[in-house]
């Protein structure tokens, strides 16, 4: 079981995943609004989303697990 | 009866076939390695090669050469001097000689003023041998006291295609560049085996110290290697950026047209302040096609840095990554483009600065990280550089971000900016909430609010519009996106031949670390 930690402190404006999806390096995991800008956070490995951890509107700091993969 | 001259013939061969069978055949087998005398010929030009300390120990038949190889050579007719350990003698550990022999290497080319390559491959100090090459003057220490010394004098690469143990792992990490082999190289002060005895962690060799680790997390190693043979090319091209020594200029090349035509660089530029795009994009729309070299690739990806040649001359870049964690300047980032500065400005490499870049990061986390400190290191090594500069505004360039990224107010050469570019404290959504967040909250109506938001925004941004700041000569130029490639050759022909910038004399500077 591998956990996708969040890259940079921001809120979440939007999930891109949801579970049962199956991921691959470079896809588009969540939107960040961080630093007033909208920051599309990636995959870097591949997978399949067991459980998302953030909801639209969550403050989520660089570190933070945001995602569960199978 | 054999001669005197066929006697010492044959010493000499049995020290060129370095150690014994069954350790050469385990370094190749068992590590999949190349012997230590194989790297440097495939280095080193034919015939080149000129050894000292070949006899070193030469009475003990199995410690040829004592575990190092230390020569002079040419690579594509260049200079340069070389330590090589020997993995097939004692696993290429440190005795009474093998530190003899590389300090008087590294002597060496201090002294003619060379490149000095170290190709590391060592277990480390024989302890048994310790009070001979550990704590006396000309002893293990003085190997990285000199490394310090030659600093900024002469170029010091390392290839890490083995083992660098404990105070060995310095030799590398004192280099200015790193070339990391995969699974081969690893450095660390303390081996698996030591933090188990002493902290109770287990954990492996890859991820203790491990290539991959090294040019990723810690930010240590500088490339990446797939193998030993890309390794050495890499240095090779590492090298073709680089003068002798610091009173040199790099060398010139042919010139060659870019990877992608500029025609269509607006195409890659989104309007839109807050839309990412790949920087990279911008970099083969202006540097000469296959001239890139780039520094810590893998690590702190928001920004960019790298070697590459504009119209046959070499430049270091500094780019903003829009793409990465939206180009923002973090503690690792302010680290990685502070030491890549100093190494441009070390050895007379114009540096080029691309901005797109929102700020440094605001919150506890960084704060916590000591983000002023790391901040205010980049910015440093951006005032003290005295190598032609050019900043280019490609997009936004916020708060302390244009100062960091060599705005007008760190003595660039020239600051030009793309129409796309907007230069300001900080961007409209921000400055807006900032001036009039008391007056937003007491709107009540949603719709109100917004128009009143969006009113105040477009305000802004006619305060801080581009044409604005360039009628005001903020920036020294405004820069048609397409005629940015030869713009800049045409600067920079002008700016090479400066004789540097006027500092105040002092020993040196307390720089924050």
């Amino acid at each position: 079981m591998a956990e996708v930690a969040c890259p940079m402190a921001g809120v979440v404006a939007e999930v891109k995943v949801q579970p049962g999806d199956t991921i691959e390096p470079g896809q588009e995991l969540l939107i960040l609004e961080s630093m007033k800008m909208m920051i599309p956070f990636q995959s870097e490995t591949n997978g399949v989303v067991k459980e998302v951890k953030v909801n639209v509107g969550d403050f989520v700091n660089e570190g933070d697990v945001v995602i569960v993969l199978e | 009866m054999a001669t005197k001259g066929e006697e010492l013939r044959a010493v000499r061969e049995r020290i060129l076939q370095m150690g014994p069978e069954r350790h050469k055949k385990r370094v190749k087998e068992d590590y999949g390695k190349l012997l230590c005398r194989e790297r440097l010929e495939i280095l080193l030009d034919p015939g080149s090669i000129v050894e000292d300390g070949l006899m070193a120990n030469c009475l003990e038949e199995e410690l040829a050469a004592d575990g190092v190889v230390t020569v002079l050579g040419k690579i594509n007719g260049r200079d340069v001097a070389i330590m090589a350990n020997d993995f097939s003698v004692k696993a290429g550990s440190w005795g009474e000689r093998t530190v003899e022999k590389i300090i008087r290497i590294q002597e060496t080319a201090m002294r003619l003023r060379i490149p000095m390559i170290y190709l590391v491959d060592s277990a480390g100090l024989r302890i048994t041998d310790q009070i001979y090459c550990f704590p006396g003057r000309r002893h293990a220490g003085r190997i990285f006291h000199l490394q310090a010394l030659m600093s900024g004098m002469i170029p010091q690469i390392c290839i890490l295609s083995g083992p660098s143990a404990a105070g060995g792992a310095y030799i590398p990490t004192f280099c200015d560049v790193i070339i990391c082999v995969d699974k081969l190289g690893a450095m660390y002060l303390g081996s698996p085996r030591m933090a188990e005895v002493t902290i109770g962690e287990k954990v492996t060799l890859e991820e203790m110290g491990g290539s991959k680790m090294h040019c990723s997390i810690s930010g240590v190693g500088d490339v990446f290697a797939e193998n030993e043979e890309q390794a050495l090319q890499m240095l090779k091209d590492y090298l073709s950026y680089f003068p002798q020594h610091c009173f040199e200029k790099p060398p010139v090349y042919e010139p060659a047209e870019p990877e992608k035509p500029i025609d269509d660089i607006e195409k890659v530029i989104p309007e839109n302040q807050n839309v990412p795009f790949d920087m990279y994009e911008v970099i083969w729309r202006i540097i000469d096609k296959d001239s890139w070299f780039e520094m810590k690739k893998l690590w702190a990806q928001e920004i960019i840095t790298g070697f590459a040649r504009l119209n046959g001359k070499p430049i270091g870049i500094i780019a903003n990554q829009p793409k990465v964690k939206g180009g923002v300047l973090f503690v690792d980032s302010a680290d990685k483009a502070c030491r890549f500065i100093r190494l441009c400005d070390a050895f007379n490499i114009p540096l080029l600065y691309l901005m797109d870049v929102p700020g440094f990061m605001i919150g506890s986390k960084v704060e916590k990280e000591g983000i002023l400190r790391h901040g205010c290191k980049m910015l440093y090594a951006v005032s003290e550089a005295t190598v032609p500069k050019i900043s280019v505004v490609i997009r936004k360039a916020y708060g302390a971000g244009l100062y960091a990224m060599c705005g007008p107010s760190h003595e660039p050469d020239a600051c030009l900016a793309l129409p796309t570019a907007m230069v300001a404290v900080m961007g409209p959504e921000a400055a807006v909430n900032a001036v009039y967040y008391n007056h937003i909250q007491e709107i009540k109506d949603p719709k109100e609010r917004m128009k009143f938001v969006m009113e105040k925004q477009k305000e802004y941004r006619e305060q801080v519009d581009i044409y604005k700041l360039a009628a005001n000569l903020i920036i020294d130029d405004m820069v048609v996106p397409t005629q940015l490639r030869s713009e800049l050759i045409r600067r920079f022909a002008y700016y090479e031949n400066k004789p540097g910038e006027l500092r105040y004399p002092k020993k040196h500077g307390v720089m924050q670390v």
